[in-house]
């Protein structure tokens, strides 16, 4: 009989509203999956607040503390303190946040955690843009990629600068661990969250996290595109842990980063020329990558 | 019930020590800092057993503050002027959480031109936002109604957060004997929060959800219901309070000498203290004149000034803030009390003591002065410096 890889236990309900393929709903599955029953998860605003379902009605079997916008950060030392006073030890505080409360407004909110050694793990569901307002450049959108607001048009290839680089930020803050995940591969992603509960300190995920609309491509591919991305180098798994870096899915070639962003309409007006550029991206932050693994 | 000899900012830390907060959370600005620094000397020594955090800005410490709030802690936070206009989305935040966070706030001006002297500005600027609001004249009231300020946050019928505010250096960082009172007094007083209703571990609840507009409404109305109930309750905790300690600071609109008063003044924080001298200097020399404090803003008190109304033929309201294009808060809130009255006093509206100008005995007798002559504008800049006078700064 197979090993049971992934928790049955689910505390992620099957009524919510997101949309069809949507990857956050299964960061969210996984990470509750491997937290269990004593999380408390804080939301700001992002797709989650509406995917969670409205008043009166909860898309999960754990509480969700809705915060303002720029503030998760703050809000997960908060009800760790308060959980610290009130002698609920047990209790696993999660901040659940998209890549611009994260990597825009709440850059700052997050800092402040990550400095002041909050145990507690910070949860980046990264889908590459303001996806709940309708899909517009965030600081984590990649470069050349089609948003509302980086049009392609006579003057415009999509947006003009890179993806900004939130595990280095995070890693400068020297947390106790930090991991990007995927949900095209669960037993990876289980496996990582496991790991922060048994280690103290500020923890923080980077989850890779397709969307169909806000990428264009049909919502069945949303497992295809997450492996894609990591098997392209485009979004290499990779942990931090107590410093130290280390590759968790390594390959032994990777493939062409056009055949990742050719299944994708963000990026279907990229020409020959400008996919050399972004695989050139690619490769070098890849060595580095390498490069820091090496350092031990 | 010892006596101490406290700042306004130490007042605010004796009485979060004594509430026994669970959580605080604070960033430093002058002139709110001795208050935070007290509590870290508090934390650090053992003699209060809470979490400090050690927030990164104060739009940070307020929302710490609402999610510990929401698990059932008792929370305390304090700031000034830009701070708290940096807090201005998580004012709301914390009265449509129903987060009884309690917060001390030292009055300071807003920039630019950078001042950190006092106004009211920086609190009359988040009338809206659904908070309780207490205006302190003395060191003793800024510990009283602190503790007051908890009780009434908490209270089942109300949980809505409170601020209590005192005028900077004035209050802040000038120090008068205080009695304070004992732990055990306060623990009477002040039970541990009843945390019923709030996110529970391993519970699927949610807090904050997003809603639609057939139950928004209803949100808001509840914590309109909630405010006008706070009017009520507040008596009954100042009743309470004095029962322990003896000490009654007179409700939300307390007044001296206003019973056969031609005219009155109403004044908020410490300028009160000043009119009060000027009152009984004026009486003195034949002059009927009274002062109303004007203690809470929040709830404003609609029906003590419709009291105090109907005996007087002309109020004067002092605001120590000015809303652009408009009047002093304070007087528009008068004036719109009173209209439904059938007896409407004659109204002023004095705006002076901006950017921590001192508000002189002589300043505040030409307010009563041009009150009983009945002339002057209907809004009126008193203690503007003459065009010479602006020009010799220069």
């Amino acid at each position: 009989m197979a090993r049971l890889t992934i928790p049955a236990e689910e505390y992620m309900r099957s009524g919510h509203s997101a949309c069809p393929g949507c990857a956050a709903t299964l960061v969210m599955r996984y990470v509750l999956k491997g937290l269990g029953p004593n999380a408390i998860v804080t939301l700001p605003a992002c797709c989650w607040t509406v995917i969670g379902t409205p008043f009166p009605t909860t898309a999960l079997n754990v509480p969700i503390l809705d915060c303002a916008f720029e503030a998760t950060g703050a809000s997960v030392s908060g009800l760790r303190a308060a959980a610290d006073a009130l002698g609920l030890a047990d209790v696993i505080v999660v901040g659940f946040a998209g890549d611009g409360g994260t990597a825009d407004i709440g850059l700052q909110a997050l800092s402040g955690m990550l400095e002041r050694g909050t145990d507690a793990l910070y949860v980046m569901y990264d889908n590459e843009a303001y996806m709940n307002t309708g899909v517009q450049r965030s600081g984590a959108t990649p470069l050349g990629a089609w948003t509302t607001t980086t049009p392609v048009d006579a003057t415009s290839r999509g947006k003009g600068e890179g993806k900004k680089d939130v595990m280095a930020i995070v890693a400068a803050h020297r947390p106790a661990y930090a991991a990007t995940v995927n949900v095209a591969f669960p037993e990876d992603f289980l496996k990582r969250v496991e790991k922060t509960k048994t280690i103290r300190g500020p923890k923080f995920l980077h989850a890779f996290s397709p969307c169909p609309p806000g990428w264009r491509y049909p919502p069945e591919k949303t497992i295809a595109i997450g492996r894609l991305a990591t098997d392209t180098n485009s979004f290499p798994l990779y942990e931090i842990e107590g410093g130290k870096y280390r590759i968790t899915r390594k390959l032994g070639r990777a493939r062409p980063v056009a055949e990742y962003l050719k299944a994708q309409g963000r990026f279907s007006h990229l020409t020959d020329a400008e996919i050399a550029a972004i695989q050139s991206e690619v490769d070098g932050r890849w060595a580095r990558l390498l490069a820091l693994e090496t350092l031990g | 019930m010892p006596r101490m000899v406290l700042s306004g900012n130490y007042a605010q830390s004796y009485a979060a020590k004594l509430a026994r907060v669970h959580v605080i959370a604070a960033y430093p600005i002058t002139p709110q800092t001795a208050i935070v620094e007290k509590l870290g000397e508090f934390v650090a020594s053992g003699e209060l057993s809470a979490q400090f955090i050690k927030v990164e800005s104060e739009h940070s410490a307020l929302q710490a503050c609402i999610s510990a709030a929401a698990l059932g802690a008792r929370t305390y936070t304090a700031t000034s002027s830009q701070g708290l206009l940096l807090m201005h989305e998580l004012l709301h935040w914390a009265s449509g959480a129903r987060a009884p966070v309690v917060m001390g706030v030292v009055n300071r001006a807003v920039a630019p031109p950078w001042s950190i002297f006092t106004d009211h500005t920086d609190t009359v600027a988040q009338r809206d936002t659904g908070w309780i609001q207490f205006y302190a004249e003395s060191n003793q009231e800024v510990l009283d109604t602190t503790l007051m300020a908890f009780r009434l946050a908490e209270h089942p019928d109300v949980l809505l957060p409170a601020m209590v505010t005192e005028d900077a250096f004035y209050l802040s960082h000038t120090v008068e004997p205080v009695d304070v009172p004992t732990q055990d007094e306060v623990d009477e007083f002040l039970p541990r929060r009843d945390v019923r209703g709030l996110i529970r571990p391993g519970a699927g609840v949610r807090l904050g959800s997003f809603t639609m507009p057939d139950l928004y409404e209803e949100f808001r109305h509840k914590i309109a219901r909630a405010m006008e109930r706070s009017a009520e309750v507040f008596f009954e905790i100042e009743d309470d309070y004095h029962r322990l300690t003896g000490r009654h600071h007179g409700g939300p609109l307390p007044t001296y000498r206003v019973d056969d008063a031609d005219a009155v003044l109403m004044t908020m924080g410490t300028a009160t203290t000043t009119a009060r001298s000027v009152v009984d200097a004026l009486r003195t020399r034949g002059n009927r004149v009274g002062l109303a404090k004007l203690r809470a803003f929040r709830p404003f008190p609609v029906k003590e000034v419709r009291q105090l109304a109907a005996t007087v033929d002309r109020i004067g309201v002092l605001d120590r803030s000015f809303t652009f294009g408009a009047a002093g808060a304070a007087f528009t809130e008068v004036a719109a009390a009173l209209y439904p009255e059938t007896h409407r006093p004659a109204l002023k509206n004095f705006v002076a003591g901006l950017g921590g100008r001192d508000l002189t005995p002589k300043v505040l007798e030409g307010m009563f002065k041009a009150l009983l002559k009945g002339d002057g504008p209907e809004v009126d800049w008193p203690d503007l410096k003459r065009r010479a006078e602006v020009v010799r700064h220069g």
